[in-house]
C-alpha cells in the first residue's frame, strides 16, 4: 500500500517538474502560433497582446502565392537525402560495429572529418562546380550536399544503436544458417527501430530546415521552405505576424513526422529472454 | 551480476577485427564501400578545390582580379586579430551549448523514461525547438521576445525593474547561447533517450530487488550504459554547433563590435561581405587543419565511444 | 538458451513494410520532380526569373504579374524574393560568375554605378529609345542621377527614398514645442529631450549595425555636420572633427531621449515603437508613413531631414531593375522592367491596390496624380521635395572623390561600413567611447584608402 501511494505522488511530482520544463522549451513555438494568429499591429504592439480575438487572415496573406512548389521540394529533397543516408550508413554502421572493418577508428574518424570544412569556405568553388555541371537550381544538387552533411551523423548514430545488440542474437542466426541480408532486415531493423526513427527524424529536421546551401544553389524551380520563409522578412514594413505564420506552415511537415518517430521510440529494445 | 555481464557484451558472436582472414577483411568492407566512397568524392572534391583557391588571391567584385598568390592568404592569419577573437568566440559558445544543453537533455530524457502522466505528447513538444528553422527561430527570439519595448520577456520582467534592458546588445554571447541552448537541449534528449530505451528493465528491475536506491541505480547502472549516448550526443552536437551560423547572422551579426563572431560567421563576412574568396579559401583550411589536430586528441583521450576495443 | 523467440511475426513484417512505404513515396516523389525540374514553360513562351529584394513595392509587384503575363502571352515570370543582404549576396555572385540564375534583379543605387563601370550591366537607353511612352524625363531627378554612369541609365526605379523627420504633433504641442519645416538637429535635440519620458522617449534613431541600416541616417549626419569619408587624396577623414561631433551627438542624443535597445534597432523597430506610441520623433525614410496606424497616424507632422552646416541632408535610395549584359533573354526582360516602372503602371497599382500603394520616389507625374496626392496627403510633398534636391554627386560641404549621400559607392564600402558600424553600434550599447570607435574605424578607413590612392 505504501509502494503504490509513493509511487503515485512521484509520478505527479515528476509529472509537474516534467511539464513545468517542456513548457519553458515549448513557449517560444507556442508564442510564435500565437503570433501567427495575430494582426500584424498586435504583433508588434507594446505592450505585448496577450488576450486578443485570433484571426487567420495573416494565414491566408501568407498562403496566398504559389507556395507548393516550396514544400514539394523540400519534401522531395529531404525525403530522398535521409534515405539515402539509411541505405548507405546502415550497411556502413553494420561494417564498423557488429563485424568491424580492421581500421574502424580511422574510418569513424575520416566520417567525422568531413564535417570539419565550414561551408562558407568551400561555397564558392562548389558554387562554380554546380554551375559547370548544370546543377544549379536542380533538385538534385540539394539532395546530394543534405546526404553528404548527414551522412557522418547517420553512420554515428547508427552504428551505436547497432552495437546494443546483444551478441547473443547473432550467434543464434548464424547458427540457424542466416545470411547477411537476412540478419539485416530480421534481427537489426526490428531491434534498432527506436535509433533508425530518432536518426530519420534529426536527418530529415537537418534537411529540411537548411537554409544556406538552399539559397545558393537553387533560384525559382528548386527553391526550398526556407527560402519561402525568408521572403516574408521585409526591409520596410511590418512582418511579425506573417513570418510567424509563415514559420508555423513551414514547421508542420517535420512535426508530422517527429509525431510519427516518437511513437517508434517508445518501443524499447528488448533484449530477448534473459536465464 | 551475471545478468549485466550478459548484457552488456561478452564479444563473442562479434568477431574481433584482428583475427580475420583476407578473405574475410574484404567481405568485411563490403558493406561499408558505399558510404565511404560517396562521402570521400564528394567532400574530398570540393575541400581540394578550396584548397586550390587559398593559393590564389581573387575578389569577386574585381573582373579580372584572379591571380596566382602563393602562401599571401596564409601569411597573415596566425596573428591576425579577427581570427583569434573569433576562434576564442568558437570554442567559448560551442563549450557552453555542449555542455549545458547535454545536462539539460540528460535530465529531461529522464523525465521523458520515468513515469509520467501524458509521456507522447510531452515528446512531441519537447522537440518543437529542434523543428523550427533556426533563422525563423532566432527571429522569434529577438523581436517578439527579448525586444526591450514590444518583446515579452521585458515586458514580464518590469516589475523586477528589467523591464528596459537590451538583451540583444548588452549580453549578446550570453543570448545567442541561450537561443542554441534551447534549439539543441531537444537533439541531445532525443538521442539519450534512444539510449535509455535500450537498458534492459528487468536489469534496473534486478538492481531494486537487490536493494538499490534510485541514485546508486543511476549511477552504477543507467549513468555507464548511457554514457556512450551522451558522448555521441556531445561529439555530434560539437559538430553542429562549432558551425553555428543562422542564429547569429538573426540575432547579432557578429557584434556588437566582433563579441559574438564565431569562425564560420567570420568566413562569411569575408566571403560575402569582402568578396575575398581566396581569404575565405585559405581561412577554412586552417580551420580545417586545426579541428583534425583537436579533434584527434580530444576523440582519442575523451570518448569512450571512439575506443572501439572498448566494447569488445 | 537455444530456444530463442527473436521476434513475433508482424514486428519483422512492420519494418519491412514501411520501408517499402517510404520507397514507393520516395520513388513518387523523384518522378515528380525530374518532371518539374525538367519541364518548365509552356510551348514556346520565355520565362524569366527575376531576384527581388523584399519590399512593399515588390509584394505589390508580385500580385498583378498577371496582369502582365496576360497583356504579354510569350513571357512567364518567376520572382524570387529574399532579404536584402540575401538577393544583394545571391545576384552578386550569380552576376560575377556569369552563372545565369537570375535574368533580371533589383539592385540599389549603390550597385548601379559600380556595376555598370564593371560592365556587368546592359545599358538601358537604347530600349528606352525604343519605347516612345516611357518618358525618362519624368524620372525624379535625383534618381535618375544616381542610375546614370557614364550618360547612360543602366537600372530603372521601382522605389525610391529618402529621408526625414516624422513627429507626433499632438506629443510636441503638449510641452509647447512646433517643429519648424526645415528644422536644425540641435532643435531637434532640444525637443527631442524636451519631451523624453519614462514612458515615451523622444526620438527613435537606427542603431543597428549595417552600412545600410546605422551608417545611412548617421552618414547623414556627418555629412551636414560637414564631415566626409574621405578627402580628394582618399585620406579617410574619420578622425576629423567633424566626425567627432557628429557621432557624438547621435550617440548622446540616443541615450538621452533614445528608444531602449538602440543598438539593435532599425527600420522595423522604430517603426513599432513610432506606432505605438512609444517614441514621439522618427528620423527616418520618407515611406514609413505610409506605415502608420492608429494615432501615429492620425497626429504625425513631416519635417525635411534635419540639418546643421549643409542644407538638403535628406539620403536618397532607390530600389531598381536591371538586366546583366551577358543575359540571354534581354528582350522578354526589358519588356517587364517597362511595364513595372511605366506610368500605366502607377495607374495599375492605384486602381487595382490602392492609392495609397503606388510606388513612392519614381515618376515626377506619379505625385500629380490627385487620387495619389488625397491618399498620401502630408508625406507626399516632403518625398518629392527631399528626394529632388538629394544629389548623390555632392552629400558633402568638402569635395570628395566619391558619389554617394548615406554610403561611399566603391566595392569596399559594404565591409567597410558594416566594421565600422559594428563599433558605433559598441559605443551606443556603451561598450566603448567615441575615441575608441573612431580610432578603430580610421584603421580601417585608411586600409581601403590606401587601395585607392594612386
Amino acid at each position: 500500500m505504501r509502494a503504490t501511494q509513493g509511487t503515485l505522488r512521484s509520478k505527479l511530482v515528476l509529472s509537474v517538474v516534467g511539464w513545468l520544463v517542456v513548457f519553458v522549451f515549448f513557449f517560444p513555438v507556442l508564442w510564435m502560433w500565437l503570433e501567427s494568429l495575430k494582426t500584424e499591429t498586435q504583433a508588434a504592439s507594446s505592450p505585448p497582446t496577450i488576450f486578443f480575438v485570433p484571426t487567420l487572415t495573416t494565414f491566408q496573406e501568407v498562403l496566398s502565392g504559389d507556395f507548393p512548389p516550396f514544400f514539394i521540394n523540400s519534401a522531395i529533397a529531404s525525403l530522398v537525402s535521409t534515405f539515402l543516408v539509411l541505405v548507405l550508413g546502415l550497411p556502413a554502421a553494420y561494417a564498423l560495429a557488429i563485424r568491424p572493418v580492421k581500421r574502424t577508428q580511422d574510418v569513424l574518424f575520416f566520417f567525422i572529418s568531413t564535417r570539419f570544412l565550414p561551408f562558407a569556405a568551400s561555397l564558392v568553388p562548389l558554387y562554380l562546380l554546380a554551375r559547370d555541371l548544370q546543377l544549379l537550381d536542380n533538385i538534385l544538387a540539394l539532395i546530394l550536399i543534405y546526404t553528404t552533411i548527414n551522412l557522418p551523423l547517420g553512420v554515428w548514430l547508427l552504428r551505436s544503436f547497432l552495437l546494443e545488440i546483444p551478441p547473443d542474437l547473432f550467434e543464434a542466426a548464424r547458427v540457424d544458417g542466416a545470411g547477411f541480408r537476412n540478419e539485416i532486415l530480421q534481427i537489426v531493423v526490428p531491434l534498432i527501430a527506436p535509433g533508425l526513427a530518432a536518426t530519420s527524424l534529426i536527418c530529415l529536421i537537418f534537411s529540411w530546415n537548411e537554409f544556406f546551401y538552399a539559397v545558393n544553389f537553387t533560384s525559382s524551380v528548386a527553391a526550398t521552405t526556407p527560402i519561402f520563409l525568408v521572403g516574408f522578412i521585409s526591409g520596410r514594413g511590418l512582418f511579425y505576424a506573417k513570418l510567424a505564420a509563415a514559420a508555423t506552415v513551414s514547421s508542420l511537415p517535420v512535426l508530422l513526422a517527429g509525431w510519427i518517430a516518437q511513437r517508434q521510440l517508445i518501443r524499447g529494445l528488448t533484449m530477448g529472454a534473459v536465464k | 551480476m551475471a545478468i549485466l555481464r550478459s548484457v552488456v557484451g561478452s564479444g563473442g558472436a562479434r568477431g574481433s577485427a584482428a583475427s580475420v582472414s583476407r578473405r574475410e577483411s574484404w567481405a568485411r568492407r563490403l558493406p561499408l564501400l558505399p558510404a565511404f566512397i560517396y562521402a570521400f568524392v564528394l567532400t574530398q572534391i570540393p575541400f581540394a578545390l578550396t584548397v586550390y583557391y587559398s593559393f590564389f588571391s581573387w575578389n569577386l567584385l574585381k573582373p579580372g582580379s584572379f591571380r596566382f598568390a602563393g602562401l599571401e592568404n596564409y601569411a597573415g592569419l596566425v596573428t591576425d586579430e579577427h581570427v583569434r577573437t573569433a576562434v576564442w568566440n568558437t570554442v567559448l559558445l560551442t563549450v557552453s551549448v555542449i555542455t549545458i544543453s547535454v545536462v539539460l537533455g540528460m535530465a529531461v530524457a529522464m523525465l521523458l523514461n520515468s513515469e509520467v502522466f501524458g509521456k507522447g505528447i510531452m515528446r512531441t513538444l519537447m522537440i518543437a525547438p529542434f523543428l523550427i528553422m533556426p533563422t525563423a527561430g532566432a527571429l522569434i527570439w529577438k523581436h517578439t521576445l527579448l525586444n526591450p519595448l514590444y518583446g515579452l520577456l521585458p515586458y514580464l520582467l518590469k516589475p523586477f525593474g528589467l523591464g528596459r534592458v537590451d538583451w540583444v546588445g548588452q549580453f549578446p554571447m550570453v543570448t545567442v547561447v541561450t537561443v542554441e541552448v534551447w534549439r539543441w537541449t531537444p537533439f541531445m534528449m532525443l538521442i539519450i533517450l534512444a539510449g535509455l530505451q535500450s537498458q534492459n528493465p528487468e536489469v534496473l528491475e534486478a538492481a531494486r530487488v537487490d536493494g538499490a536506491n534510485a541514485l546508486q541505480s543511476f549511477r552504477r547502472i543507467t549513468l555507464p550504459l548511457v554514457r556512450p549516448f551522451i558522448e555521441l550526443g556531445a561529439l555530434l552536437g560539437s559538430l553542429f554547433v562549432v558551425q553555428t551560423y543562422d542564429s547569429i547572422y538573426m540575432l547579432t551579426y557578429g557584434g556588437p563590435g566582433e563579441d559574438t563572431t564565431n569562425v564560420p560567421f567570420l568566413l562569411y563576412l569575408v566571403a560575402f561581405q569582402g568578396y575575398s574568396i581566396g581569404q575565405a579559401s585559405a581561412i577554412g583550411v586552417v580551420a580545417v587543419i586545426i579541428t583534425i589536430i583537436v579533434a584527434t586528441f580530444a576523440l582519442r583521450t575523451l570518448f569512450t565511444i571512439f575506443q572501439v576495443e572498448a566494447r569488445r | 538458451m537455444t530456444e530463442r523467440k527473436l521476434r513475433s511475426p508482424d514486428h519483422r513484417a512492420r519494418p519491412r513494410s514501411a520501408v517499402t512505404l517510404i520507397a514507393g513515396l520516395v520513388l513518387v516523389l523523384v518522378g515528380v520532380a525530374c518532371s518539374g525540374a525538367g519541364g518548365g514553360g509552356g510551348g514556346g513562351a520565355t520565362t524569366i526569373t527575376l531576384g527581388s529584394v523584399d519590399n512593399p513595392s515588390m509584394t505589390d509587384l508580385k500580385k498583378l504579374v498577371p496582369d502582365f503575363e496576360s497583356a504579354h502571352s510569350g513571357i512567364k515570370v518567376n520572382i524570387v524574393t529574399l532579404p536584402e543582404d540575401q538577393i544583394r549576396q545571391q545576384v552578386t555572385q550569380d552576376v560575377a560568375t556569369q552563372s545565369g540564375r537570375f535574368d533580371l534583379f533589383t539592385i540599389g543605387t549603390y550597385e548601379v554605378p559600380l556595376w555598370a563601370n564593371k560592365k556587368w550591366l546592359e545599358n538601358l537607353d537604347p530600349y528606352i529609345a525604343k519605347d516612345s511612352a516611357y518618358d525618362p524625363g519624368d524620372l525624379i531627378p535625383g534618381i535618375k542621377t544616381a542610375l546614370t554612369y557614364k550618360g547612360n541609365l543602366y537600372a530603372v526605379p521601382f522605389y525610391g527614398e529618402s529621408s526625414m523627420l516624422m513627429y507626433r504633433k499632438d506629443l510636441l504641442a503638449a510641452k509647447g514645442i512646433t517643429m519648424p519645416d526645415h528644422p536644425t538637429w540641435d532643435q531637434v535635440a532640444a525637443a527631442a529631450r524636451a519631451v523624453n519620458s519614462p514612458n515615451v522617449n523622444g526620438i527613435c534613431l537606427r542603431g543597428l549595425p549595417g552600412w545600410g541600416e546605422q551608417l545611412a541616417p548617421l552618414d547623414t549626419v556627418v555629412n551636414t555636420y560637414g564631415g566626409r569619408w574621405f578627402d580628394m587624396n582618399w585620406n579617410a577623414q574619420l578622425n576629423s572633427q567633424q566626425w567627432k561631433d557628429a557621432l557624438t551627438f547621435y550617440v548622446k542624443l540616443l541615450k538621452d531621449a533614445g528608444e531602449p535597445g538602440a543598438g539593435s534597432a532599425g527600420f522595423t523597430e522604430c517603426l513599432n515603437a513610432y506606432n505605438n506610441g512609444k517614441v514621439a520623433m522618427w528620423y527616418d525614410a520618407t515611406v514609413a508613413a505610409s506605415f502608420f496606424t492608429g494615432d501615429a497616424a492620425k497626429n504625425s507632422g513631416y519635417a525635411f531631414a534635419p540639418t546643421k552646416v549643409k542644407d538638403w541632408s535628406g539620403w536618397l535610395w532607390a530600389w531598381t531593375l536591371a538586366m546583366g549584359s551577358a543575359s540571354k533573354k534581354k528582350d522578354a526582360a526589358w519588356t517587364f522592367m517597362d511595364w513595372a516602372t511605366s506610368k500605366d503602371y502607377a495607374k495599375l497599382v492605384g486602381t487595382k491596390l490602392g492609392w495609397a500603394r503606388v510606388a513612392p520616389g519614381t515618376r515626377t507625374s506619379t505625385y500629380s496624380i490627385p487620387e495619389y496626392k488625397a491618399a498620401s496627403a502630408g508625406f507626399a510633398q516632403v518625398t518629392l521635395d527631399s528626394i529632388s534636391h538629394a544629389d548623390v554627386t555632392h552629400a558633402t560641404v568638402d569635395s570628395v572623390p566619391y558619389v554617394g549621400i548615406q554610403y561611399v559607392d566603391i566595392d569596399e564600402f559594404q565591409q567597410l561600413g558594416d566594421q565600422v558600424s559594428q563599433e558605433f553600434a559598441k559605443v551606443i550599447a556603451g561598450n566603448q567611447t567615441v575615441d575608441q570607435a573612431l580610432q578603430k574605424a580610421q584603421a580601417l578607413a585608411t586600409d581601403v584608402g590606401k587601395k585607392y590612392q594612386h
